[in-house]
Protein backbone atom coordinates (compact mmCIF):
# COMPACT_ATOMS: atom_id res chain seq x y z
CA UNK A 1 0.00 0.00 0.00
CA UNK A 2 2.82 2.38 0.91
CA UNK A 3 4.64 1.58 -2.31
CA UNK A 4 1.42 2.26 -4.14
CA UNK A 5 1.02 5.72 -2.64
CA UNK A 6 4.66 6.63 -3.24
CA UNK A 7 4.51 5.42 -6.83
CA UNK A 8 1.29 7.37 -7.38
CA UNK A 9 2.77 10.56 -5.95
CA UNK A 10 5.94 10.14 -7.98
CA UNK A 11 3.84 9.72 -11.11
CA UNK A 12 1.81 12.89 -10.51
CA UNK A 13 4.91 14.87 -9.52
CA UNK A 14 6.68 13.77 -12.69
CA UNK A 15 3.69 14.76 -14.81
CA UNK A 16 3.66 18.24 -13.34
CA UNK A 17 7.42 18.56 -13.72
CA UNK A 18 7.21 17.64 -17.41
CA UNK A 19 4.24 19.89 -18.14
CA UNK A 20 5.78 22.77 -16.22
CA UNK A 21 9.06 22.49 -18.08
CA UNK A 22 7.35 22.52 -21.46
CA UNK A 23 4.82 25.27 -20.89
CA UNK A 24 6.01 28.69 -21.95
CA UNK A 25 4.01 31.91 -22.27
CA UNK A 26 2.50 32.34 -25.72
CA UNK A 27 4.38 34.80 -27.88
CA UNK A 28 2.42 35.46 -31.03
CA UNK A 29 4.30 38.65 -31.86
CA UNK A 30 6.21 37.37 -34.87
CA UNK A 31 3.29 35.42 -36.32
CA UNK A 32 1.44 36.17 -39.57
CA UNK A 33 -2.31 36.65 -39.29
CA UNK A 34 -4.83 35.07 -41.65
CA UNK A 35 -8.48 36.12 -41.46
CA UNK A 36 -11.11 33.69 -42.73
CA UNK A 37 -14.89 33.77 -42.74
CA UNK A 38 -17.32 30.89 -43.09
CA UNK A 39 -20.60 31.74 -44.80
CA UNK A 40 -23.03 29.51 -46.64
CA UNK A 41 -20.69 26.65 -45.65
CA UNK A 42 -17.85 28.09 -47.74
CA UNK A 43 -14.53 29.59 -46.62
CA UNK A 44 -13.52 33.09 -47.76
CA UNK A 45 -10.81 33.31 -48.89
CA UNK A 46 -10.77 29.64 -49.84
CA UNK A 47 -7.04 29.69 -50.58
CA UNK A 48 -5.27 32.22 -48.36
CA UNK A 49 -1.53 32.62 -48.93
CA UNK A 50 1.14 32.75 -46.24
CA UNK A 51 4.93 33.12 -46.14
CA UNK A 52 7.06 30.05 -45.40
CA UNK A 53 8.95 29.72 -42.16
CA UNK A 54 6.71 31.93 -40.03
CA UNK A 55 4.17 30.90 -37.42
CA UNK A 56 0.58 31.63 -38.44
CA UNK A 57 -2.41 32.85 -36.48
CA UNK A 58 -5.61 31.90 -38.28
CA UNK A 59 -8.83 33.60 -37.22
CA UNK A 60 -12.13 32.18 -38.44
CA UNK A 61 -15.45 33.98 -38.12
CA UNK A 62 -18.51 31.78 -38.54
CA UNK A 63 -21.33 33.77 -40.17
CA UNK A 64 -23.56 30.68 -40.46
CA UNK A 65 -26.36 29.81 -38.02
CA UNK A 66 -24.81 26.34 -37.56
CA UNK A 67 -21.72 25.33 -35.58
CA UNK A 68 -18.68 24.07 -37.49
CA UNK A 69 -15.55 22.16 -36.55
CA UNK A 70 -12.54 23.92 -38.05
CA UNK A 71 -10.01 21.19 -38.65
CA UNK A 72 -6.79 20.50 -40.47
CA UNK A 73 -4.73 17.36 -40.18
CA UNK A 74 -1.68 18.91 -41.85
CA UNK A 75 -1.84 22.14 -39.85
CA UNK A 76 -2.70 20.22 -36.67
CA UNK A 77 -5.76 21.89 -35.29
CA UNK A 78 -9.36 20.97 -34.57
CA UNK A 79 -11.64 23.50 -32.96
CA UNK A 80 -15.37 24.02 -32.62
CA UNK A 81 -16.64 27.30 -34.06
CA UNK A 82 -20.05 28.13 -32.56
CA UNK A 83 -22.73 29.62 -34.78
CA UNK A 84 -21.82 33.29 -35.20
CA UNK A 85 -18.61 32.67 -33.24
CA UNK A 86 -15.00 33.60 -33.85
CA UNK A 87 -11.98 31.43 -33.08
CA UNK A 88 -8.22 31.60 -33.41
CA UNK A 89 -5.75 28.79 -33.95
CA UNK A 90 -1.96 28.88 -33.91
CA UNK A 91 0.04 27.12 -36.59
CA UNK A 92 3.75 26.29 -36.46
CA UNK A 93 6.12 27.67 -39.17
CA UNK A 94 5.53 25.82 -42.43
CA UNK A 95 7.45 24.82 -45.53
CA UNK A 96 6.10 25.79 -48.96
CA UNK A 97 3.08 23.80 -50.06
CA UNK A 98 -0.70 23.54 -49.96
CA UNK A 99 -2.25 22.66 -46.62
CA UNK A 100 -5.87 21.55 -46.59
CA UNK A 101 -8.38 22.63 -43.94
CA UNK A 102 -12.11 21.93 -43.67
CA UNK A 103 -15.29 21.99 -41.63
CA UNK A 104 -15.16 18.48 -40.23
CA UNK A 105 -18.95 18.32 -40.24
CA UNK A 106 -18.92 18.89 -44.01
CA UNK A 107 -15.45 17.69 -44.88
CA UNK A 108 -16.23 16.86 -48.51
CA UNK A 109 -17.72 20.21 -49.50
CA UNK A 110 -16.50 22.87 -47.07
CA UNK A 111 -12.75 22.92 -47.69
CA UNK A 112 -9.94 25.39 -48.23
CA UNK A 113 -6.15 25.47 -48.54
CA UNK A 114 -3.44 27.56 -46.96
CA UNK A 115 -0.96 28.19 -49.76
CA UNK A 116 2.50 28.66 -48.28
CA UNK A 117 5.02 30.37 -50.59
CA UNK B 1 -28.59 9.68 -44.04
CA UNK B 2 -25.35 7.81 -44.64
CA UNK B 3 -23.36 11.01 -44.13
CA UNK B 4 -24.93 11.65 -40.73
CA UNK B 5 -24.46 8.01 -39.75
CA UNK B 6 -20.78 8.12 -40.64
CA UNK B 7 -20.11 11.41 -38.86
CA UNK B 8 -21.85 10.37 -35.65
CA UNK B 9 -20.30 6.91 -35.73
CA UNK B 10 -16.76 8.12 -36.26
CA UNK B 11 -17.09 10.68 -33.45
CA UNK B 12 -18.16 8.06 -30.95
CA UNK B 13 -15.85 5.18 -31.89
CA UNK B 14 -13.36 6.31 -29.25
CA UNK B 15 -16.00 6.51 -26.53
CA UNK B 16 -17.35 3.10 -27.59
CA UNK B 17 -13.94 1.46 -27.37
CA UNK B 18 -13.19 2.97 -23.97
CA UNK B 19 -16.56 1.97 -22.52
CA UNK B 20 -15.99 -1.58 -23.82
CA UNK B 21 -12.52 -1.78 -22.27
CA UNK B 22 -13.67 -0.45 -18.89
CA UNK B 23 -16.63 -2.87 -18.80
CA UNK B 24 -14.25 -5.76 -19.51
CA UNK B 25 -11.76 -4.63 -16.86
CA UNK B 26 -14.46 -4.34 -14.21
CA UNK B 27 -16.49 -7.39 -15.17
CA UNK B 28 -17.89 -9.07 -12.08
CA UNK B 29 -17.03 -6.17 -9.78
CA UNK B 30 -19.98 -5.25 -7.62
CA UNK B 31 -21.49 -1.98 -8.78
CA UNK B 32 -19.41 -1.79 -11.96
CA UNK B 33 -22.45 -1.66 -14.22
CA UNK B 34 -23.89 1.21 -12.21
CA UNK B 35 -20.57 2.96 -12.35
CA UNK B 36 -20.43 2.57 -16.13
CA UNK B 37 -24.01 3.80 -16.50
CA UNK B 38 -23.32 6.75 -14.20
CA UNK B 39 -20.18 7.53 -16.20
CA UNK B 40 -22.13 7.52 -19.48
CA UNK B 41 -24.90 9.70 -17.98
CA UNK B 42 -22.43 12.18 -16.50
CA UNK B 43 -20.63 12.22 -19.85
CA UNK B 44 -23.85 12.91 -21.77
CA UNK B 45 -24.79 15.66 -19.33
CA UNK B 46 -21.31 17.14 -19.67
CA UNK B 47 -21.51 16.88 -23.47
CA UNK B 48 -24.82 18.75 -23.44
CA UNK B 49 -23.37 21.47 -21.24
CA UNK B 50 -20.22 21.79 -23.34
CA UNK B 51 -22.32 22.04 -26.51
CA UNK B 52 -24.74 24.54 -24.94
CA UNK B 53 -21.93 26.74 -23.67
CA UNK B 54 -19.65 26.24 -26.67
CA UNK B 55 -19.58 29.99 -27.26
CA UNK B 56 -18.57 30.85 -23.70
CA UNK B 57 -15.96 28.07 -23.55
CA UNK B 58 -14.49 29.16 -26.89
CA UNK B 59 -13.96 32.75 -25.81
CA UNK B 60 -12.76 31.81 -22.30
CA UNK B 61 -9.08 32.18 -21.33
CA UNK B 62 -8.31 34.64 -24.13
CA UNK B 63 -9.68 32.31 -26.78
CA UNK B 64 -7.96 29.08 -25.80
CA UNK B 65 -10.73 27.80 -23.49
CA UNK B 66 -11.56 24.85 -25.74
CA UNK B 67 -7.97 23.69 -25.95
CA UNK B 68 -7.27 24.07 -22.22
CA UNK B 69 -10.52 22.28 -21.34
CA UNK B 70 -9.79 19.41 -23.75
CA UNK B 71 -6.19 19.08 -22.57
CA UNK B 72 -7.28 19.16 -18.90
CA UNK B 73 -9.97 16.51 -19.14
CA UNK B 74 -7.67 14.31 -21.23
CA UNK B 75 -4.97 14.57 -18.58
CA UNK B 76 -7.58 13.79 -15.92
CA UNK B 77 -8.40 10.60 -17.82
CA UNK B 78 -4.68 9.80 -18.12
CA UNK B 79 -4.22 10.16 -14.33
CA UNK B 80 -7.29 8.00 -13.61
CA UNK B 81 -6.06 5.25 -15.96
CA UNK B 82 -2.56 5.42 -14.49
CA UNK B 83 -3.93 5.23 -10.96
CA UNK B 84 -6.05 2.22 -11.88
CA UNK B 85 -3.06 0.39 -13.33
CA UNK B 86 -0.81 1.22 -10.38
CA UNK B 87 -3.49 0.11 -7.94
CA UNK B 88 -4.05 -3.11 -9.84
CA UNK B 89 -0.30 -3.78 -9.85
CA UNK B 90 -0.07 -3.36 -6.10
CA UNK B 91 -3.18 -5.34 -5.21
CA UNK B 92 -4.21 -7.55 -8.10
CA UNK B 93 -1.23 -9.85 -7.95
CA UNK B 94 -1.34 -10.08 -4.18
CA UNK B 95 -5.00 -11.04 -4.20
CA UNK B 96 -4.43 -13.50 -7.01
CA UNK B 97 -1.70 -15.15 -4.97
CA UNK B 98 -3.95 -15.53 -1.95
CA UNK B 99 -6.85 -16.97 -3.82
CA UNK B 100 -6.74 -17.74 -7.48
CA UNK B 101 -10.41 -17.26 -7.82
CA UNK B 102 -12.16 -15.20 -10.40
CA UNK B 103 -14.21 -13.38 -7.80
CA UNK B 104 -11.26 -12.22 -5.72
CA UNK B 105 -9.32 -11.31 -8.79
CA UNK B 106 -11.86 -8.96 -10.26
CA UNK B 107 -13.03 -7.56 -6.94
CA UNK B 108 -9.61 -6.01 -6.61
CA UNK B 109 -10.70 -3.54 -9.23
CA UNK B 110 -13.50 -2.21 -7.04
CA UNK B 111 -11.42 0.55 -5.45
CA UNK B 112 -10.72 2.19 -8.75
CA UNK B 113 -14.30 2.02 -10.02
CA UNK B 114 -14.76 5.75 -9.57
CA UNK B 115 -11.59 6.44 -11.52
CA UNK B 116 -12.80 4.29 -14.39
CA UNK B 117 -16.25 5.91 -14.20
CA UNK B 118 -14.55 9.27 -14.67
CA UNK B 119 -12.65 7.88 -17.67
CA UNK B 120 -15.95 6.82 -19.29
CA UNK B 121 -17.52 10.20 -18.51
CA UNK B 122 -14.58 12.03 -20.10
CA UNK B 123 -14.67 9.87 -23.24
CA UNK B 124 -18.44 10.29 -23.67
CA UNK B 125 -18.28 14.01 -22.93
CA UNK B 126 -15.53 14.78 -25.43
CA UNK B 127 -17.06 12.92 -28.34
CA UNK B 128 -20.65 13.58 -27.28
CA UNK B 129 -20.31 17.36 -27.35
CA UNK B 130 -19.16 17.23 -30.98
CA UNK B 131 -22.06 14.96 -31.90
CA UNK B 132 -24.47 17.27 -30.05
CA UNK B 133 -23.21 20.30 -31.97
CA UNK B 134 -23.40 18.41 -35.26
CA UNK B 135 -26.98 17.35 -34.54
CA UNK B 136 -27.84 20.89 -33.43
CA UNK B 137 -26.55 22.07 -36.80
CA UNK B 138 -28.83 19.57 -38.50
CA UNK B 139 -31.85 20.68 -36.52
CA UNK B 140 -31.18 24.38 -37.16
CA UNK B 141 -30.97 23.79 -40.89
CA UNK B 142 -34.02 21.53 -41.08
CA UNK B 143 -35.21 23.51 -44.08
CA UNK B 144 -32.57 21.85 -46.18
CA UNK B 145 -32.15 18.53 -44.38
CA UNK B 146 -34.70 15.76 -43.98
CA UNK B 147 -35.53 13.72 -40.92
CA UNK B 148 -33.61 10.83 -42.47
CA UNK B 149 -30.48 12.67 -41.33
CA UNK B 150 -31.63 12.25 -37.75
CA UNK B 151 -32.35 8.59 -38.46
CA UNK B 152 -28.81 8.31 -39.77
CA UNK B 153 -27.48 9.96 -36.62
CA UNK B 154 -29.49 7.53 -34.45
CA UNK B 155 -28.07 4.60 -36.41
CA UNK B 156 -24.61 6.05 -35.86
CA UNK B 157 -25.23 6.03 -32.11
CA UNK B 158 -26.36 2.40 -32.30
CA UNK B 159 -23.21 1.53 -34.25
CA UNK B 160 -21.14 3.21 -31.52
CA UNK B 161 -22.88 1.02 -28.94
CA UNK B 162 -22.02 -1.99 -31.09
CA UNK B 163 -18.33 -1.01 -30.95
CA UNK B 164 -18.54 -0.98 -27.15
CA UNK B 165 -20.20 -4.42 -27.17
CA UNK B 166 -17.67 -5.88 -29.64
CA UNK B 167 -14.75 -4.56 -27.59
CA UNK B 168 -16.22 -5.97 -24.40
CA UNK B 169 -16.96 -9.42 -25.77
CA UNK B 170 -13.63 -9.52 -27.59
CA UNK B 171 -11.78 -8.82 -24.35
CA UNK B 172 -13.77 -11.09 -22.04
CA UNK B 173 -13.16 -13.96 -24.48
CA UNK B 174 -9.52 -13.78 -23.36
CA UNK B 175 -8.78 -16.38 -20.64
CA UNK B 176 -9.13 -14.83 -17.16
CA UNK B 177 -5.48 -15.27 -16.20
CA UNK B 178 -4.38 -13.35 -19.28
CA UNK B 179 -7.16 -10.75 -19.27
CA UNK B 180 -5.60 -8.39 -16.71
CA UNK B 181 -2.23 -8.59 -18.39
CA UNK B 182 -3.84 -7.61 -21.70
CA UNK B 183 -6.08 -4.88 -20.27
CA UNK B 184 -3.19 -3.58 -18.15
CA UNK B 185 -1.13 -2.98 -21.28
CA UNK B 186 -4.15 -1.73 -23.19
CA UNK B 187 -4.95 0.84 -20.51
CA UNK B 188 -1.30 1.96 -20.41
CA UNK B 189 -1.26 2.46 -24.19
CA UNK B 190 -4.66 4.23 -24.15
CA UNK B 191 -3.38 6.56 -21.42
CA UNK B 192 -0.18 7.35 -23.34
CA UNK B 193 -2.24 8.08 -26.46
CA UNK B 194 -4.58 10.41 -24.55
CA UNK B 195 -1.58 12.24 -23.05
CA UNK B 196 -0.20 12.82 -26.53
CA UNK B 197 -3.61 14.11 -27.69
CA UNK B 198 -3.67 16.50 -24.72
CA UNK B 199 -0.29 17.85 -25.83
CA UNK B 200 -1.56 18.48 -29.36
CA UNK B 201 -4.30 20.71 -27.89
CA UNK B 202 -1.73 22.69 -25.89
CA UNK B 203 0.37 23.08 -29.04
CA UNK B 204 -2.68 24.19 -31.02
CA UNK B 205 -3.43 26.80 -28.34
CA UNK B 206 0.14 28.08 -28.64
CA UNK B 207 0.70 27.40 -24.92
CA UNK B 208 3.46 24.93 -25.74
CA UNK B 209 5.89 25.77 -28.51
CA UNK B 210 8.66 23.22 -28.04
CA UNK B 211 9.29 20.34 -30.45
CA UNK B 212 6.43 21.20 -32.80
CA UNK B 213 8.03 19.59 -35.89
CA UNK B 214 6.19 16.67 -37.46
CA UNK B 215 7.89 13.46 -36.33
CA UNK B 216 6.63 11.34 -39.23
CA UNK B 217 3.91 11.33 -41.86
CA UNK B 218 2.25 7.98 -42.44
CA UNK B 219 -1.05 9.47 -43.60
CA UNK B 220 -0.69 7.87 -47.03
CA UNK B 221 -0.17 4.43 -45.47
CA UNK B 222 -2.80 4.61 -42.74
CA UNK B 223 -4.77 7.79 -42.10
CA UNK B 224 -5.76 8.21 -38.47
CA UNK B 225 -9.13 9.51 -39.64
CA UNK B 226 -9.94 6.22 -41.39
CA UNK B 227 -12.01 3.68 -39.48
CA UNK B 228 -9.07 1.40 -38.67
CA UNK B 229 -6.86 4.43 -38.01
CA UNK B 230 -9.34 5.78 -35.48
CA UNK B 231 -9.52 2.45 -33.68
CA UNK B 232 -5.72 2.32 -33.48
CA UNK B 233 -5.64 5.96 -32.38
CA UNK B 234 -7.74 5.11 -29.35
CA UNK B 235 -6.21 1.72 -28.53
CA UNK B 236 -2.50 2.49 -28.94
CA UNK B 237 -2.47 6.26 -29.52
CA UNK B 238 -1.66 5.99 -33.24
CA UNK B 239 -1.23 9.32 -35.02
CA UNK B 240 -0.29 9.69 -38.68
CA UNK B 241 1.37 13.11 -38.26
CA UNK B 242 2.39 13.54 -34.63
CA UNK B 243 4.63 16.35 -33.46
CA UNK B 244 7.97 15.38 -31.91
CA UNK B 245 6.66 16.53 -28.53
CA UNK B 246 3.63 14.23 -28.84
CA UNK B 247 5.95 11.28 -29.41
CA UNK B 248 8.10 12.29 -26.43
CA UNK B 249 5.09 12.68 -24.12
CA UNK B 250 3.70 9.35 -25.32
CA UNK B 251 6.96 7.59 -24.48
CA UNK B 252 7.35 9.38 -21.13
CA UNK B 253 3.77 8.56 -20.06
CA UNK B 254 4.26 4.93 -21.05
CA UNK B 255 7.53 4.71 -19.11
CA UNK B 256 6.07 6.46 -16.05
CA UNK B 257 3.05 4.17 -15.78
CA UNK B 258 5.10 1.00 -16.33
CA UNK B 259 7.75 2.10 -13.80
CA UNK B 260 5.22 3.23 -11.20
CA UNK B 261 3.33 -0.07 -11.54
CA UNK B 262 6.58 -2.01 -11.11
CA UNK B 263 7.45 0.01 -7.98
CA UNK B 264 3.97 -0.49 -6.58
CA UNK B 265 3.94 -4.24 -7.16
CA UNK B 266 4.30 -6.16 -3.89
CA UNK B 267 7.47 -8.21 -3.37
CA UNK B 268 7.14 -11.93 -2.76
CA UNK B 269 9.20 -13.71 -0.07
CA UNK B 270 8.75 -17.07 -1.75
CA UNK B 271 6.67 -18.35 -4.58
CA UNK B 272 2.97 -18.00 -3.86
CA UNK B 273 3.27 -16.27 -0.47
CA UNK B 274 2.67 -12.52 -0.33
CA UNK B 275 5.28 -10.70 1.79
CA UNK B 276 3.24 -7.73 2.94
CA UNK B 277 0.41 -5.57 1.83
Amino acid sequence: MKNNVIAGRAFVAALFAVSGALTSPAHADDSVSIELTLKGHAFTPAEPTAPAGKPLTITLTNMDPTPAEFESKKLKFEKIVPAGGKITVNVRPLETGRYKFDDDYREDTTVGYVVVQ
Amino acid sequence: MLGALIIVFREIIEAGLIVGIVLAVTRGVKGSRWMAAAGVCAGLLGAGLVAAFAGAITSALAGVGQEVMNASILMLAVCMLAWHNIWMASHGRELAAQARKLGEDVRSGARTLTALGIVIAVAVMREGSEVALFLYGLVVSTATTGSDLLVGAALGLVAGGAVAALTYFGLVAIPQRRLFQVTGWLITLVAAGLASQAVSFLQQAGLVKALDQTAWDTSTILSDTSLFGRVLRTLIGYSDQPSVLQVVVYAVTLALIVTASKLAAPKFVKAGAPARA
